[in-house]
């Protein structure tokens, strides 16, 4: 990816996470500021299934040339999905931050938190 | 004013003043005045360089070094023959002077003894991973006890160890110190005959570790350990003495997940007990999580095979604040001498070393089992070390032989109250037939000795 871009339909949290919420469900990814300051992504820490996270904590790792970062969870919930095929190629992520580079898939705990997140706008805006 | 203090008397009336304190007591303030010294403490006065040097020979002149003695000592360090040319390659300026061999700087020839060094420990353990050594054997095990912990950090937390008590005492012991901060609880696991006796294992089981041979000398059936940490879903770790992995089936083929030790009898002289180093093998499945850094080979761009730091993942340099991991330290000189001595040996050396060792520890546990008051601890098959018990104590017997030159082994109640009589003899190449002789006829005496006048002790002829 080499254009900056912050697709209308996603919410983001301000620590450059990404979630696109379906009912119930969401996809959680890193924003395209996140892996190009990242630098070029060497491994993804995939969470197991069932593993419970919170929003605004740390729920993975994910490790570049340059150093080892701490995902956040945009929302709380549980894991009921992860990208696997990261393990073998973990440059998706900088590739296609908002499609094939999906990191997890979570069973929201709480919809109502995603009112506290950003949208596109709002979120570029944090990075100027 | 002495002259190590490098601020004078206006330059601490200058600075005191700057920062609105009266006097140097003042800063001492918040400590109570009944735990603060009130006069200077009680030592001699200064001596002279000379008058110094005579009082640490003297002081140096009480040991008893493995040079002066005939030593069967062994209980994790061993008196192997460190050849010349371990000294002559490591004395080498590039290799002996950098302060931290592992500096992005890194030279190509650094490099290359690491990938070296590496391979060997990859060809002893059976286990495709090693990383470019850590500090020493106790910590190698803690380490490996942490990478369990964090192979195992999503659900089922897994909060236990299962230690043999066949593990050496200090890594048992750095291994309870670190698991205490990591929330982790260790068990042991008892020795029964010699060997481990694993308890039932459940799924809160992070790895079970346990010693090739193990503390007393015996053989483990490694394969039959790591089946069962793994049918429970645990980690196998075994901390092994390098030089019997030349004639053991390999820990990686046993199944064993992690293979660490104790670098001492490669290339390493006693020294005191240090410094040496501790080697880490792995599978290709806890690759990321092995602390310290691992060498690659590569080409340039030229084409031409070079040598890089493929992997530090744990380290300060990738993980800034949140690293695990801090192995930095010209402890890479160490495992350059272990490298090197592995080479000297080469792979038919190192069998031939061991089957020496083997031949010679059989023939003294023959030797040593048949004298009147010694008893063999158990029956296990053993490698370079061996455990008896003797009908006497153990501390005279060992002081008698002392007296004679003779260091007769380990006195094993330091750490085994459960064998007061008991006693760790080792063998290395070093040690010959003739020694083993001499061995036998002054423990025998020593022993006839002890028991003829502990029965005077008590009345009876």
């Amino acid at each position: 990816m080499s254009d900056p871009s912050y697709p209308e339909d996603l919410l983001y949290h301000p620590e450059h996470d990404w979630a696109r919420v379906d009912g119930d469900q969401a996809t959680f990814g890193i924003t395209w500021f996140a892996q190009d300051s990242l630098g070029e992504v060497v491994f993804f820490d995939p969470p197991k299934v069932g593993t419970t996270v919170t929003k605004d904590a740390a729920y993975t790792e994910i490790e570049s040339v340059k150093a080892v970062s701490d995902v956040i969870s945009p929302l709380s919930g549980e894991i009921v999905d992860v990208n696997d095929a990261l393990g073998d190629s973990p440059e998706t992520i900088n590739e296609d931050p908002y499609g094939a580079g999906w990191l997890v898939k979570v069973k929201l705990s709480d919809p109502s938190e995603q009112e506290a997140l950003l949208d596109s706008a709002a979120y570029a805006a944090t990075l100027s | 004013m002495s002259r190590y203090t490098p601020a004078s008397e206006s330059d601490r009336g200058e600075m005191l003043r700057a920062i609105g304190v009266k006097s140097i007591d003042a800063l001492f303030a918040d400590i109570p005045a009944h735990l603060r010294l009130a006069g200077p403490l009680e030592l001699d006065a200064g001596k002279s360089e000379l008058e110094v040097f005579e009082e640490l020979k003297a002081l140096a002149a009480r040991n008893t070094s493995a040079e002066d003695e005939l030593s069967f000592l062994g209980a994790g360090m061993y008196d192997h023959y460190v050849p010349a040319l371990v000294d002559s390659i490591v004395s080498r300026s590039e290799f002996l002077t950098p302060y931290t061999p592992y500096q992005p700087e890194v030279s190509q020839g650094g490099l290359q003894a690491m990938f070296e060094y590496q391979t060997a420990i990859c060809e002893l353990t059976g286990l495709p991973i090693s990383n470019a050594s850590v500090y020493e054997g106790p910590s190698a095990v803690a380490a490996a006890g942490y990478v369990a912990k964090l192979a195992n950090s999503s659900p089922p937390t897994r909060a236990r160890f299962v230690v043999s008590r066949g593990v050496h005492p200090h890594s048992r012991e750095a291994l309870a110190t670190l698991a205490h901060g990591w929330g982790m609880e260790v068990v042991e696991a008892p020795l029964h005959d010699g060997i481990t006796e694993l308890p039932a294992l459940d799924d809160q089981v992070s790895a079970v570790i346990v010693q090739q041979p193990n503390f007393l000398g015996a053989v483990e059936d490694l394969e039959a350990l790591a089946g069962a940490a793994h049918a429970a879903g645990a980690l196998c770790i075994a901390a092994c003495d390098p030089l019997p992995l030349s004639v053991l089936r390999a820990p990686g083929e046993c199944g064993v997940d992690v293979a660490v030790g104790e670098g001492q009898t490669l290339g390493n002289r006693l020294d005191f007990g240090g410094p040496s180093f501790g080697f880490f093998a792995a599978t290709e499945a806890l690759i990321r999580r092995v602390p310290g850094r691992i060498a690659g080979e590569t080409v340039d761009v030229e084409g031409k095979r070079g040598f890089v730091l493929t992997l530090q993942t744990r380290e300060q340099h990738i993980r800034r604040e949140k690293a695990t991991s801090n192995i930095c330290t010209a402890q890479a000189l160490n495992a350059l001498a272990g490298v090197i001595y592995l080479s000297w040996l080469g792979r038919h050396g190192i069998v031939e070393l061991t089957e020496l060792m083997l031949q010679r520890t059989a023939y003294a546990r023959e030797r040593l089992g048949a004298i009147d008051g010694v008893h063999l601890l158990h029956d296990q098959p053993v490698v370079r070390e061996f455990a008896i018990t003797l009908d006497a104590p153990v501390p005279a017997v060992i002081e008698r032989c002392a007296a004679q030159g003779v260091n007769p082994g380990y006195a094993l109640h330091r750490d085994y109250p459960e064998h007061e009589n008991g006693l760790l003899v080792a063998i290395t190449e070093k040690r010959t037939r003739a020694d083993i002789d001499r061995l036998a006829e002054t423990l025998k005496g020593a022993v006839a000795a002890e028991r003829s006048q502990d029965a005077h002790h008590v009345g009876v002829h």
